[in-house]
C-alpha cells in the first residue's frame, strides 16, 4: 500500500505539462507566466483566438477579453485552458460550428456560445469533443445553438455549471444539449438546459455520472439513454419536457433523488423505462406527471422510498416486466395508482403507502390488517377504452371499483401490497421548508 | 323588484329560521375540516370531497326545493290574490331557495378551508368544487321547482324528484359506460364529451377533474381531451353548459307557473 501515494504523485508529475525554463524556481504557483499566458482582444496580444490558440504550446493559456468573436471553427489541438471573460462572446453566426476539442486535457470556461445555426450532417456543435480525454467544459453559457456540448468517444471529462438554452419548435430541426457518444467516465454536474431535442444524451456511455442538472422545457427528452451500463443519475430536475425521460437497454443504473415535474401528455412519462435490467430507482419524486413511471421490459428493478404526487398513472407495468420490488413509496393523489395490461402480476409491492387505502390496524403497528390492492377495474376499462376516462371520480365508478376489491374477478388477483402503510413515509430527500 | 326582493326576504328568513339549512352547512362545514385536518391535507381531501359535492348538492338541492315549493304553496295562492306578478313571485321565490343553499354549501366548503389557512396547494380545487357546487345547486333548485310546479301531489313529487337525482347521478353514467362498451371500436371521444355535457352532475364532475386529474386528462393520446382540458375551452364550455341547465328548467318551470290554475 505504501507505493499508492508515490504512485499517485508519479502520475501526477507526468501529468504536468513540463515547465517552461526560467520558471517554477521557487515553488510559487503564483499568477501564470507571461510568455504562458495569451492575451486576446482589443488590448491583448492577439487579436484573434484562432492565432492565440496557433500561438500557444502545451499548458498555455488564452484569455479571451469581452468582445464578439466570429472566426472559423477554432480547433484546440493542444492541452491547454481557453477562458472568457465577462462578455466574451464566440459566435457561430448561424453558419459553422464554434469548437472542436481535439487535445486530451483541454479547459474551456467562461464563454457565452451563440448561433450555430443548424446541420445534421455534420451533427453541428457549439462545443464539439472528439476522442479526448480530461476534458472540461465549465461555466459557458449557450444561446441558440444546434448541439451543444457533443461527446464522442470522449473519457474523464467534467461538464460543469453551463447554462444551454435554444429555441427549438420542431423535434427535426433541433438538436441535444448535452451529447454523449461511446464515452467513459464523464461527469455532467450542474447543468441547465431548455428548449432542446433531448437535454441530455447518453448512448454507449459507460461508467458515468450525471447529478444536480436541471433539463426542462425540451422538446423531446429531458434525459434520453441508451446501451449505458453503470450511470449514475443523482438529484437532477426534469420538467415539462414533451415525453420527460427515457432509459432504454441498459443495465445496473442508479437513479437517486431526482424529481420529475409536470411531464404532461399523450407520450410523455416521468420516467419511461424499456429493457432496463438490475437497476435502482430511489428517492426520487414523481409529481404531476400524465404517467409518472412506466415500465416495459424492465427487470429486476429496485423501486424503493420514492414519492408519487398527483400523476395520472403513478405506475404503468406492462407484463413483460419481471421481477421488480416496489417498497416503502408514497402514493399521493394520483388518478390511477397501478395499471397493467395482465391478469398476473410479475412484480411485488410491499410497504408502501396509498392514500386510497381505506383498510384497518387494529394491532397499530403502523401497517394496514388488510392487503391493498392497487389496480382498480376502472383502470382496466380505461386501459382497453380510453375515452371512458371522463367517468373517472364517477359515483357509479366507485361503486364498480368497491365491487372488484371485494371480489376480484378481472384485476390481477396477486397484484397486491400486503404491508400497505396507513400513513406516508417520511421523506429522506426533502428539505424542510 | 320590490316584489321579488319582498319575496325573497321573507321566504328567505323562514328557511334561515328552519334548522335544516345551519344542518346543511354544518355538514359540508365537518366534512370539509375533518378531511383536510384529519385526512392528510388538500391532496388527499380534495377527491373525497369532489365525490360528496357530486353527490350530496344535487340531491339536497333539488329534495329541498321540490319539499319548499309544495310546502310554501298556500302561501304563493295567498300572495296571488294580491296584484301580484307571476313572474315577480317566482322569481322571489326561486332566488329565496338558490340563494341560501348555494350560499350554506359554500360557507361550508369554505370556512374550514380558510379558517385552517386555506393550504395554497388545494386552492384552485377548492376554488373548481365550490363554483360546480353552486351552479349545481342553481341546476337541481330549477329541476326541483319544475316538478313542483308540473306534479301536483307531494308525494309523488318528492319521489319523482329522488328519481331524477338517481338517474342523473348514478344510471346516466351506468348507460355512457354500457353504450362505451359497445361502440368501443369507434372514435368516441368526442361523444363521450358530448355526453358529459348533457348532464349536470357530470358536468359538475367534469370541472372536479380539470382540478384533480388533468395529468391524467392530458395523457389521454387524443387530441380533443387535450383541447378541452388542456386550457380555457372546457371551463368556459361545461360552465356554459351548467347555465343553461340552470335557465332552461327554471324557464320552463316559470311558464308553467304563469299558466298554472290554483
Amino acid at each position: 500500500m505504501a507505493t499508492l501515494p508515490l504512485l499517485a504523485a508519479t502520475l501526477l508529475l507526468l501529468s504536468t505539462p513540463p515547465a517552461a525554463p526560467g520558471t517554477g524556481t521557487s515553488g510559487d504557483p503564483g499568477p501564470v507566466d507571461a510568455s504562458r499566458l495569451h492575451t486576446v482582444g482589443a488590448a491583448g496580444t492577439f487579436t484573434t483566438i484562432t492565432e492565440a490558440l496557433a500561438a500557444a504550446a502545451a499548458g498555455d493559456t488564452v484569455l479571451v477579453a469581452a468582445g464578439v468573436y466570429a472566426e472559423p471553427t477554432l480547433i484546440v489541438s493542444v492541452p491547454l485552458t481557453l477562458i472568457g471573460e465577462e462578455g466574451a462572446v464566440l459566435d457561430g453566426e448561424g453558419e459553422r460550428g464554434i469548437l472542436e476539442i481535439r487535445s486530451d486535457s483541454v479547459t474551456v470556461q467562461g464563454f457565452l456560445f451563440r448561433d450555430t445555426g443548424i446541420s445534421f450532417t455534420d451533427d453541428r456543435s457549439a462545443v464539439k469533443i472528439d476522442r479526448v480525454r480530461f476534458c472540461r467544459v465549465e461555466g459557458n453559457r449557450f444561446e441558440d445553438t444546434f448541439f451543444g456540448i457533443y461527446l464522442a468517444n470522449a473519457g474523464d471529462c467534467l461538464i460543469a455549471d453551463n447554462d444551454l438554452s435554444a429555441s427549438g419548435d420542431r423535434e427535426t430541426r433541433s438538436g441535444n444539449g448535452i451529447h454523449l457518444w461511446y464515452s467513459v467516465r464523464v461527469r455532467i454536474e450542474g447543468n441547465r438546459v431548455r428548449g432542446h431535442r433531448d437535454g441530455i444524451y447518453f448512448e454507449f456511455v459507460e461508467d458515468s455520472r450525471v447529478s444536480g442538472n436541471d433539463s426542462r422545457g425540451n422538446l423531446r427528452y429531458g434525459l434520453h439513454f441508451m446501451f449505458s451500463d453503470g450511470c449514475e443519475y443523482r438529484d437532477n430536475t426534469f420538467a415539462r419536457n414533451g415525453a420527460g425521460v427515457a432509459v432504454m437497454y441498459t443495465r445496473n443504473v442508479v437513479m437517486v433523488g431526482n424529481d420529475f415535474d409536470d411531464n404532461r401528455g399523450g407520450a410523455a412519462f416521468g420516467l419511461l423505462l424499456k429493457d432496463i435490467t438490475d437497476s435502482s430507482i430511489r428517492e426520487n419524486r414523481f409529481r404531476r406527471n400524465s404517467v409518472a413511471l412506466y415500465a416495459e421490459g424492465a427487470n429486476r428493478l429496485e423501486v424503493e422510498s420514492n414519492e408519487f404526487v398527483e400523476n395520472g398513472w403513478a405506475v404503468k407495468m406492462m407484463a413483460n416486466s419481471e421481477g421488480s420490488r416496489f417498497q416503502g413509496n408514497n402514493f399521493l393523489g394520483n388518478s390511477f395508482d397501478v395499471s397493467t395490461n395482465s391478469r398476473r402480476a410479475y412484480s411485488t409491492f410491499s410497504g408502501n403507502f396509498w392514500d386510497r387505502y381505506r383498510g384497518y390496524d387494529r394491532d397499530a403497528d403502523g401497517v394496514g390488517d388488510v392487503p391493498y390492492r392497487p389496480v382498480r377495474l376502472f383502470s382496466l376499462v380505461v386501459s382497453q377504452n380510453e375515452p371512458v376516462l371522463v367517468l373517472q371520480r364517477s359515483p357509479l365508478v366507485f361503486l364498480v371499483d368497491l365491487v372488484e376489491q371485494v371480489f376480484p374477478l378481472l384485476t390481477p388477483a396477486n397484484l397486491t401490497d400486503p404491508e400497505p402503510r396507513l400513513l406516508p413515509l417520511p421523506n429522506p430527500w426533502r428539505i424542510p421548508s | 323588484m320590490g316584489t321579488v326582493w319582498k319575496v325573497f326576504h321573507y321566504q328567505f328568513r323562514d328557511l334561515i329560521r328552519g334548522r335544516a339549512l345551519a344542518g346543511y352547512t354544518l355538514f359540508f362545514g365537518a366534512a370539509t375540516w375533518g378531511l383536510l385536518h384529519l385526512g392528510g391535507g388538500p391532496v388527499r381531501a380534495l377527491p373525497s370531497l369532489a365525490t360528496l359535492v357530486i353527490l350530496v348538492v344535487p340531491l339536497v338541492s333539488i329534495l329541498v326545493t321540490t319539499t319548499f315549493a309544495y310546502g310554501s304553496e298556500e302561501f304563493t295562492e295567498l300572495l296571488l290574490s294580491h296584484p301580484v306578478g307571476r313572474g315577480r313571485l317566482f322569481a322571489g321565490l326561486y332566488l329565496a331557495l338558490t340563494v341560501p343553499l348555494a350560499g350554506a354549501f359554500l360557507l361550508g366548503l369554505g370556512i374550514p378551508f380558510l379558517a385552517g389557512g386555506g393550504a395554497a396547494g388545494g386552492l384552485g380545487g377548492m376554488v373548481a368544487l365550490g363554483v360546480a357546487g353552486a351552479l349545481l345547486t342553481a341546476v337541481f333548485a330549477s329541476l326541483g321547482f319544475l316538478i313542483a310546479v308540473s306534479v301536483h301531489d307531494m308525494a309523488r313529487g318528492a319521489g319523482l324528484a329522488l328519481l331524477v337525482w338517481l338517474a342523473l347521478a348514478v344510471l346516466y353514467d351506468g348507460v355512457v359506460l354500457v353504450v362505451a362498451h359497445q361502440a368501443a371500436a369507434y372514435p368516441l371521444e368526442r361523444i363521450m364529451l358530448a355526453l358529459m355535457l348533457l348532464n349536470p352532475v357530470d358536468v359538475g364532475r367534469v370541472l372536479s377533474l380539470m382540478a384533480l386529474d388533468v395529468s391524467a386528462m392530458l395523457g389521454y393520446t387524443g387530441a380533443v381531451f387535450r383541447d378541452f382540458f388542456g386550457g380555457a375551452t372546457g371551463v368556459v364550455i361545461a360552465l356554459a353548459s351548467l347555465v343553461a341547465w340552470a335557465v332552461v328548467p327554471a324557464w320552463l318551470a316559470l311558464h308553467r307557473f304563469r299558466h298554472k290554475d290554483f
